[in-house]
């Protein structure tokens, strides 16, 4: 047995581009990380901009509470000083009660102000995130195939679950800690600056010392979370792939090797996020080292102005005071600053994702199309995925309205991608694929769907029963148009025969169903869509036999007046065609009907005569 | 509303109504055990915290005497030595921070890397029914933000609430020795405090599971449309899914609102009901002192403690705010701990070796049925294969052929009857060495975010570069050799630039790579063209010869693969044979496996 070596990287593989992780914004250079900021700080604004007049009323709120809760004291010193010497010496209460019933009115003000407060943020929190979750999510709709084939799954859901975690925390906690220990800040030092200007202003020489803690702090630890939301965003990667592979996992009793390898992420993980609180906690640590240096110097500075004759003892008790009030919120702002960190980080990442140009973007001008005939056209049509490997050279075609094309040819030769240009899945690198004379590029994403849809080999089922997943061919359709759509694809037989029949749930990627029925559903819910053009990808590869017969007896009729493109290593699919493309290397060698080709004896022919051996 | 949750929970988990539990506490205890391995660290890490209380506490006495001391008198000289003391103690007490703040975090990091890692191998033994049911989204929520609440809870929740509980007690001690009718008045405010944190602890944990359950939702919901992004674009269904999404996001954010309104019932009132005691203190203070039943110092004393009881009590409204999300946390993570694996190793099943197993596989009177549907995919499936043997599996779309298949690596156990390897019932082999011994390869290929090779070799991780190269040759994938990187380059989650039939060629050379006693191959051949396919049977044809084999079949150019063919019907075998005599014994299976009736109807 050979020991493997197990760096990360050996296990992962080596990717065609380094930033293949990343959106592009979040490159590792000072600049992009600096554009990354300010993108971040902008993102913040947007978030916050609609709500400006909630928060200015949260702020409100808070300055009452403060105030009020400043009054205690105050109201304590009252009553002492000035109650128990009425009532002591002219039992007068009156002034007890005053203070007495100010009590009360504080603690109303306090318990309306905080519960006011909670409600009013958690809806503002709450509904930020909302609206910044629905943002993310519309964006990663609009990101082209190319990018989530980048990014992979996992990613998208480790920025919609993890980071918008981090935001979450952020919003629900501490905002008003923040909030009061600055107004805090504000008020003692001004009431400081009041009392003794000079040995105010030796008190804040530590200031500076703060700051430069802080500024410490948000650097470093700036890098250290970065870090920490890739390691989590690797390990949710990590853990979303082996979770939806657990059947391949457990049988290949990859167990033991998948445990090992995602222990790895997850100890990287421990030690990334670890990282940042122990930076954390020298802050923390600095913090109170400093507050305590501030009493030192006071006592020894403020001593001496007091033996000078230049202030009071009153006024250095005082000061102490405050300096004990100044520094314990801070103290408790610090561990906020951990969570302010992550936030931070997550929203970076998410502005990332925001900024992400759209390879396959929006026309601004749309044009449409009055009534579409379904023609295709491929105009000097080049295309690679990288740069070293021309899958389309320069393809011209014309795929009249109503024709049924059939692509055929080796692994490569460039069918899937002609599936996926006609999809604008990708746009052409040159050239122009159009849709009855106007460039896909011009036209609406909604204009083109309803047009143009393709059934990919994948036969993805979502989360839901059998009829929804039918439906979302046309979304609010009857259950009548339903049950007909899986009548005409022949898959109502199967359904009939589960225990909910179409309301049967399919569970997880639709685990319920065999490959064959899931293709069948699928199959449903293409025709159900009713498009002028329909693109069949390896579409019936895993239909049995009369199932296929089914399919393709349906085919003929849903084919009749539309235009086809279909991709099918099984020439029974392909004989329904008006039309065989034989393509090599991006090339088309040989075009013409079925018959006529059979009959020139060529590629197609050669591939007809071993599929039709294959057949006993 | 109601009904959509109803549906929710029965899609997402199998438990019945978590909120009604007792259990929440009783859940959160059970972490202990994990905690178990850092207890010297534990230790440490509350000395440091008693320390730092001490070190915090003794500084502003010093600073009392300090005033009261050297600078009142005007000495100097007398000031600078008690400055210094001050100062050292203050580096101490930064440095007792610092220390234990840095532990603290690492303590919690660890147990929380500790938790993911029991929960994931836990995952890992549960059988596909489970992970059918749950939703990936759920289950990360799960392993992420639910771990995190819990570390939270040990690193920073814990320790606040136990030295507010201290403080609390020892201030109200300290009030007891000073005035005992004023600190009955105290006292009586803990009663309504005890009553709302107890409407608290009702109302609130179900709102917080309500909230974390549904923020799983929204990760599924997330994780699903960026899985299915191919499937959403060839519709144009992105509009329709991000209604959808909105809809969870939506009702997120209104549990979410939920849970924060009834955290505002109570957390206020805390507030409120302090500052009202401390108030009614004062007016009785007031009026003790004035009959001179109490001297002012005692008062002001009182009051002063009492003042420093405001913050421990507003702030255990936090803390128990962030005790329960951790108990419903602990909650969610143990639904999934508390889940048994179905499949499991039977008490006293034995090891089998590789080089021991002859491969002969019998199915005896074999039943399968769904756990929500009575009725038997499988009802009764007898067949046998003899070592050596490859058979083929053929039936129609539905009639079980998938489920059949997954029984021998026991991906799923029978309902009713049994499969016997060599005559032992695999039930009673070990589950990991069973596995070693019997192979399966789906149709659709689950290839993962990691290079080639790591995929090739999933099930034999010690595979060397030539059992590696034999592999690919048989299953005709040469061309990952022209990928940028040969072997080492990363291929994604979905096999992305890799066609149907490249992704297929790898799950079979993966399942060739193995070299198992029996081999179990889901139409491994499906997505290929003609040519590949003969090209792959022809090799695949000599790896199977001493090699037995059960292969689902939906095409006749497959079945040339198998020596004899057995016809799934109706959940039984209905014809077992070679592919010539069936074709003339069985209409059924001309009926599946036939492609000449069509042509002759075309």
């Amino acid at each position: 047995m050979v020991v493997q070596n197990d760096k990360h990287a050996s296990w992962r593989g080596r990717s065609e581009s380094a930033e293949a992780d990343r959106t592009s914004a979040e490159l590792e250079d000072e600049e992009s990380i600096r554009q990354l900021r300010t993108a971040s700080r902008k993102l913040l604004g947007s978030m916050m901009r609609p709500h400006k007049r909630s928060i200015w009323f949260l702020v409100g709120i808070l300055t009452v509470q403060v105030l009020g809760s400043m009054s205690t004291p105050i109201l304590v010193m009252f009553g002492i000083d000035h109650g128990i010497p009425a009532i002591a010496d002219h039992g007068d209460y009156s002034v007890m009660i005053g203070v007495g019933i100010a009590f009360a009115a504080a603690s109303i003000i306090e318990y309306v102000c905080v519960r006011l407060y909670i409600v009013q943020s958690s809806k503002v929190g709450n509904t930020m995130l909302y609206e910044l979750r629905k943002r993310i999510f519309w964006k990663f709709q609009r990101l082209s195939v190319a990018f989530h084939e980048r990014f992979t799954s996992g990613r998208v859901t480790a920025r919609q679950s993890a980071d918008m975690e981090s935001i979450r925390e952020l919003t629900e906690n501490g905002v008003d800690d923040l909030v009061m220990a600055a107004m805090n800040v504000v008020t003692i030092t001004v009431v400081m600056l009041v009392i003794d200007p000079l040995l105010a202003a030796v008190t804040l020489l530590t200031f500076p010392l703060m700051l430069m803690l802080g500024r410490w702090f948000s650097k470093v630890s700036a890098i250290a979370y970065r870090k920490a939301r890739e390691t989590v965003a690797v390990l949710i990667v990590y853990f979303v792939e082996s979770m939806g592979g657990v059947r391949a996992v457990q049988a290949y009793r990859r167990e033991d090797r998948d445990r090992e390898l995602f222990s790895g992420l997850n100890t990287d993980n421990r030690f990334a996020q670890a990282k940042g609180h122990q930076q954390n906690a020298f802050m923390s640590g600095g913090m109170r080292g400093i507050g305590h240096l501030a009493t030192v110097v006071l006592l020894l500075f403020g001593g001496w102005q007091v033996m000078q004759g230049n202030t009071e003892v009153g006024v250095l008790a005082a000061f102490l005071l405050y300096m004990k009030r100044f520094f314990d919120p801070l103290n408790e702002l610090v561990q906020f600053y951990n969570v302010l960190q992550s936030a931070t980080s997550a929203l970076e990442k998410l502005s990332g994702v925001l900024d992400e140009e759209i390879d396959v973007p929006e026309p601004e001008a749309p044009q449409k199309i009055a009534s579409p005939r379904g023609e295709i056209r491929f105009d000097g049509v080049g295309f690679h995925y990288r740069e070293d490997q021309q899958v389309l050279p320069n393809l011209n075609l014309r795929i009249p309205g109503g024709q049924t094309v059939a692509l055929v040819g080796a692994t490569g030769a460039g069918k899937t991608t002609i599936a996926k240009l006609v999809s604008r899945f990708y746009d052409p690198r040159e050239g122009s694929v159009s849709l009855d004379g106007v460039d896909l590029r011009d036209l609406s994403e909604a204009d083109l769907r309803a047009n143009v849809v393709m059934i990919t080999q994948e036969n993805f089922l979502f989360n839901g029963t059998i009829a929804e997943n039918i439906e979302l061919g046309m979304p609010g359709v009857s259950r009548e148009r339903i049950v007909e759509a899986a009548k005409v694809v022949g898959a109502h037989e199967f359904i009939e025969a589960l225990p909910d029949g179409y309301d049967t749930h399919v569970r997880k990627r639709g685990g319920r169903l065999s490959a064959g029925q899931r293709q069948l559903v699928v199959f449903a819910r293409a025709f159900l869509a009713d498009p002028r053009v329909l693109i069949l990808d390896e579409a019936t590869s895993s239909l049995d036999i009369p199932s296929e017969r089914l399919v393709q007896r349906a085919l003929r009729t849903i084919l009749a007046d539309r235009t086809a493109i279909i991709i099918a290593h099984r020439l029974s699919t392909v004989e329904i065609a008006d039309r065989v493309l034989v393509l090599s290397q991006g090339v088309i060698e040989e075009d013409g009907t079925p018959d006529s080709l059979i009959e020139s004896g060529g590629e197609y022919a050669t591939l007809h005569r071993q599929w039709a051996d294959s057949l006993v | 509303m109601r009904a959509k949750t109803k549906r929710k929970s029965t899609g997402t988990s199998d438990s019945d109504d978590p909120s009604t539990e007792p259990t929440a506490l009783t859940n959160l205890w059970r972490i202990k055990k994990y905690l178990r391995p850092y207890r010297v660290r534990l230790g440490i890490l509350w000395t440091l915290v008693l320390l730092n209380i001490i070190s915090g506490l003794a500084i502003p006495p010093l600073v009392g005497r300090a005033i009261d001391g050297p600078i009142d008198d005007g000495d100097f000289s007398r000031l600078w030595p008690l400055v210094a003391v001050i100062g050292c103690l203050g580096a101490a007490d930064a440095l007792i921070n610092l220390v234990r703040r840095y532990f603290q975090t690492t303590t919690a990091m660890a147990i929380e890397a500790d938790l993911r890692a029991a929960l994931y191998e836990h995952l890992q033994k549960l059988h596909t029914g489970f992970h059918d049911r749950w939703q990936t989204g759920q289950l990360l929520s799960r392993v992420t933000t639910d771990l995190g609440m819990i570390r939270r809870f040990f690193a920073g929740g814990l320790v606040f609430a136990i030295t507010s509980i201290g403080m609390i007690t020892i201030i109200l001690a300290q009030l007891l020795w000073i005035e005992w009718r004023l600190a009955l008045i105290a006292i009586a405010s803990a009663i309504p405090l005890f009553l709302i944190g107890r409407a608290f602890f009702r109302d609130f944990l179900p709102a917080a599971r309500a909230e974390q359950d549904q923020s799983g939702e929204v990760s599924s919901a997330a994780e699903e449309s960026a899985l299915g992004i191919r499937a959403i674009k060839a519709l144009g269904r992105g509009p329709l899914m991000a209604s959808r999404f909105d809809v969870e996001a939506k009702e997120l954010r209104e549990r979410g609102i939920r849970k924060s309104v009834i955290a505002s019932r109570s957390w206020s009132a805390f507030g409120a009901i302090a500052s009202a005691a401390l108030g009614a203190v004062l007016v009785f203070g007031a009026i003790l002192v004035a009959n001179g039943q109490m001297t002012i110092g005692n008062l002001t004393a009182f009051i002063m403690l009492q003042l420093a009881l405001l913050w421990p009590i507003e702030a255990s409204g936090w803390v128990m705010a962030h005790g329960n999300e951790a108990m419903t946390a602990a909650d969610r993570v143990y639904e999934v701990f508390d889940t048994e694996p179905a499949i499991q190793d039977r008490p006293g099943a034995r090891a089998v070796e590789r080089s021991d197993v002859n491969g002969e596989l019998v199915f005896e009177n074999v039943r399968f049925a769904f756990d929500d549907d009575p009725r038997e995919i499988l009802a009764g499936v007898d067949l046998t294969v003899r070592p050596g043997e490859t058979v083929a599996i053929a039936g129609k779309t539905g009639s079980g052929k998938s489920t059949l298949v997954s029984l021998p690596s026991r991906l799923n156990d029978p309902t009713g009857g049994r499969i016997t390897l060599d005559g032992t019932d695999i039930r009673d082999l070990q589950l990991a060495s069973l596995r070693h011994v019997v192979t399966t390869a789906f149709e659709e290929a689950t290839l993962f975010s990691m290079s080639v090779r790591e995929n090739l070799a999933l099930g034999r991780p010690g595979a060397d570069e030539h059992d590696l190269e034999e592999a690919v040759r048989v299953a005709q994938a040469e061309f990952v050799y022209d990928l940028p990187y040969g072997l080492d380059t990363r291929i994604g989650e979905q096999g992305l630039s890799l066609s149907g039939g490249q992704r297929q060629r790898l799950a079979l050379a993966r399942a060739v790579v193995v070299k198992p006693a029996v081999l179990v191959l889901d139409d491994p051949l499906s997505a290929l063209d003609v040519h590949t396919e003969e090209l792959v049977e022809r090799a695949l044809a000599q790896v199977l010869q001493g090699t037995t084999a059960l292969i689902v079949v939906h095409r006749p150019s497959t079945v040339a693969l198998a020596d004899r063919v057995a016809l799934l019907h109706e959940g039984r075998i209905a014809a077992v044979g070679r592919h010539s005599e069936l074709m003339e014994s069985s209409p059924a299976y001309v009926d599946v496996l036939s492609a000449e009736s069509e042509e002759v109807a075309a």
